[in-house]
């Protein structure tokens, strides 16, 4: 294929894909926005003015970074997940399987719709969260980036998990027992200096820490852990993330016999 | 002589164990209208899901207009166009948005995608339905529609597998004569069918596949030459109750006023008028029954599985 065919090919499941959610936006855009407001009238205002200041700002300031990478992950994740699965469940994953369509086209195409869909989510949460509390924006440049690259690396977690995923059941498994658990403890709520050592080393294994605290630092411009050191960590998610979607996809794993 | 379809030696043994092909070699001229038959199970989808790269071959080699499979993937996807057996379309979208998405996956730029989608839903009578979801299509119709996404981006073979299954029979000569015209135009056509009489008034050329294995594989004619016995219908002007016995022919009753007799095509039929005029009855009309491939085709697949069995 040209590249102009290679672009066509790309534009046409992207534009499917942002389709597809903006379709059903009651389902993907609105109850996540639901959540948040949830959190910010509950632990930001209600139960946040009782905690205090942390890191230097008021709680509400603290945790709605936090909540805002929240919802990009989940959503980048939950968008390639569900719309993979079904692609694979429906059949029409073989549209593309037929056509000349290269595989990591098809793989660009997917984590496009899922960093558009986490985007949309995240500018709707952060639009909504200015009605709680003022955001100033220490650092554009890192903003964007780590949005970016977090949305891309939950679009491929999403991908794997719907690779592998059998029935319905096993696109929740995991972002029930291993996404939302990492992000609770991956220092949306809390600054990890608060914890003992042994408990603040431990979250230093969580990769959920390293997003959150970049992005925290673009918005507040304070962060628990170095900020280049977290791109590292996001960049080399990525790099074997996209270098494991690709060999299942190569070798056919859940999409061929 | 070109081919659009080269198969050597191709071998599948699925995870489980299950060998589907035992070593199947075929060639398809371009320009064909090639069927390939089976029962249930013989292999068959698995063929053409090899060659469809949606099944991984264990060994063999597939050539597709002379590019191999395992080296020049994409160029061969560019030229073959696939119906296949289960509808695998995603069944919330608009019909137009299915095909424009397909010719999308092909590098077709939108404009022209839609252009192409448009006259070939006119061509198949989708027109009418082409801003509805394609849950809401018939059964002939979501056919059709896998057709119409099969040839978007014009391929020169086009194999569909089943294509008329489930559809009623106006609709299935509506499409009969749609793929004569596309075969026409030097499209080469291969198609799995149940429907035996399909095969005998589309194809030219055959093959008859059955546990993994090619039991014949010619041309449409010299198929049909090798029947032995030929079946005819009788209409008779009174019910029959008692069959007339012979061992020249073979004679069951359809309903007790049609009788079916099938004889060897070295004999002819006078004995059979002799016995029923004996009997007083009286035969207002005759014709053959269509459907010899049926019989030749139940004798290949009973005589490899009696190979098989080594009964």
């Amino acid at each position: 294929m040209s590249i102009t065919e290679i672009y066509i090919a790309w534009m046409t499941i992207v534009r499917k894909e942002i389709k597809r959610f903006m379709r059903i936006w009651v389902q993907t855009l609105i109850p996540p926005s639901i959540t948040m407001v949830l959190y910010f009238v509950i632990f930001g205002n209600l139960i946040g003015e009782r905690i205090g200041p942390m890191g230097g700002f008021d709680y509400m300031q603290f945790v709605v970074p936090g909540l805002i990478m929240m919802a990009v992950i989940t959503n980048s994740y939950g968008n390639v997940v569900s719309s993979f699965y079904s692609t694979k469940y429906q059949g029409n994953i073989e549209e593309m399987l037929v056509s000349p369509t290269p595989n990591w086209v098809i793989l660009a195409g997917y984590i496009t719709g899922g960093v558009a869909r986490g985007l949309a989510v995240g500018l709707i949460v952060t639009t909504l969260s200015l009605f709680f509390t003022h955001l100033s924006i220490h650092n554009f440049a890192i903003i964007v980036m780590v949005v970016l690259m977090t949305s891309i690396l939950f679009s491929l977690g999403g991908f794997i998990n719907a690779i592998y995923a059998n029935s319905f059941d096993d696109i929740s498994i995991i972002p029930t027992f291993v996404l939302t658990p990492l992000t609770y403890l991956g220092g949306v709520f809390y600054s990890i200096d608060l914890l003992p050592d042994f408990w603040s080393t431990v979250s230093q294994a969580n990769p959920i820490l390293y997003m959150v605290n970049a992005f925290r630092y673009g918005i507040l411009g304070v962060s628990d852990i170095s900020v280049a050191w977290a791109f590292a960590v996001i960049g080399f998610f990525i790099v074997v993330l996209f270098a494991y979607s690709m060999h299942l996809l190569n070798t056919g794993k859940g999409i061929r016999k | 002589m070109s081919y659009a379809l080269e198969i050597e030696q191709l071998y599948k043994t699925y995870d489980n164990g299950f060998t589907a092909l035992q070593g199947i070699s075929l060639a398809v001229q371009e320009g064909d209208f090639f069927a390939l038959l089976g029962p249930n199970g013989a292999g068959k989808s698995t063929t053409l899901g090899v060659v469809s790269s949606l099944v991984n071959k264990s060994q063999g080699q597939v050539r597709v207009f002379g590019y191999d499979l395992d080296i020049d993937l994409s160029a061969a996807k560019q030229l073959m166009g696939i119906v296949p057996q289960e509808f695998n379309f995603n069944m919330f979208e608009r019909v137009i948005d299915i095909v424009v998405q397909q010719a999308g996956y092909y590098g077709i730029p939108k404009v022209e995608a839609k252009q192409r989608a448009t006259e070939l839903l006119k061509q198949l009578g989708l027109w009418d339905q082409h801003k509805q979801a394609a849950r809401t299509l018939s059964g002939g119709m979501k056919r059709r529609l896998m057709i119409a996404r099969a040839l978007v981006h014009r391929p020169k073979l086009l194999i569909l597998d089943e294509p008329t299954a489930g559809v009623d029979i106006e609709l299935r000569r509506s499409m009969w004569a749609f793929l004569e015209q596309i075969n026409a135009q030097c499209t080469t056509i291969i198609l799995t069918t149940h429907y035996l009489e399909e095969a005998e008034s589309l194809c030219r050329n055959i093959a008859i596949i059955d546990h993994g294995k090619i039991v014949e594989n010619t041309s449409m004619q010299s198929l049909l030459r090798q029947l032995n016995t030929e079946t005819f219908i009788l209409d008779l002007a009174e019910e029959l109750h008692k069959l007339p016995e012979s061992s020249d022919y073979r004679a069951h009753l359809l309903n007790p006023q049609q009788l079916q007799v099938t004889i060897n095509r070295q004999q002819n039929l006078n004995k059979v008028f002799e016995d029923l005029s004996d009997m007083g009855v009286q035969v207002t009309s005759m014709r053959n029954k269509t459907n010899r491939l049926e019989e030749l085709f139940i004798d290949l697949v009973q005589n490899n599985q009696t190979e098989i069995t080594g009964a």
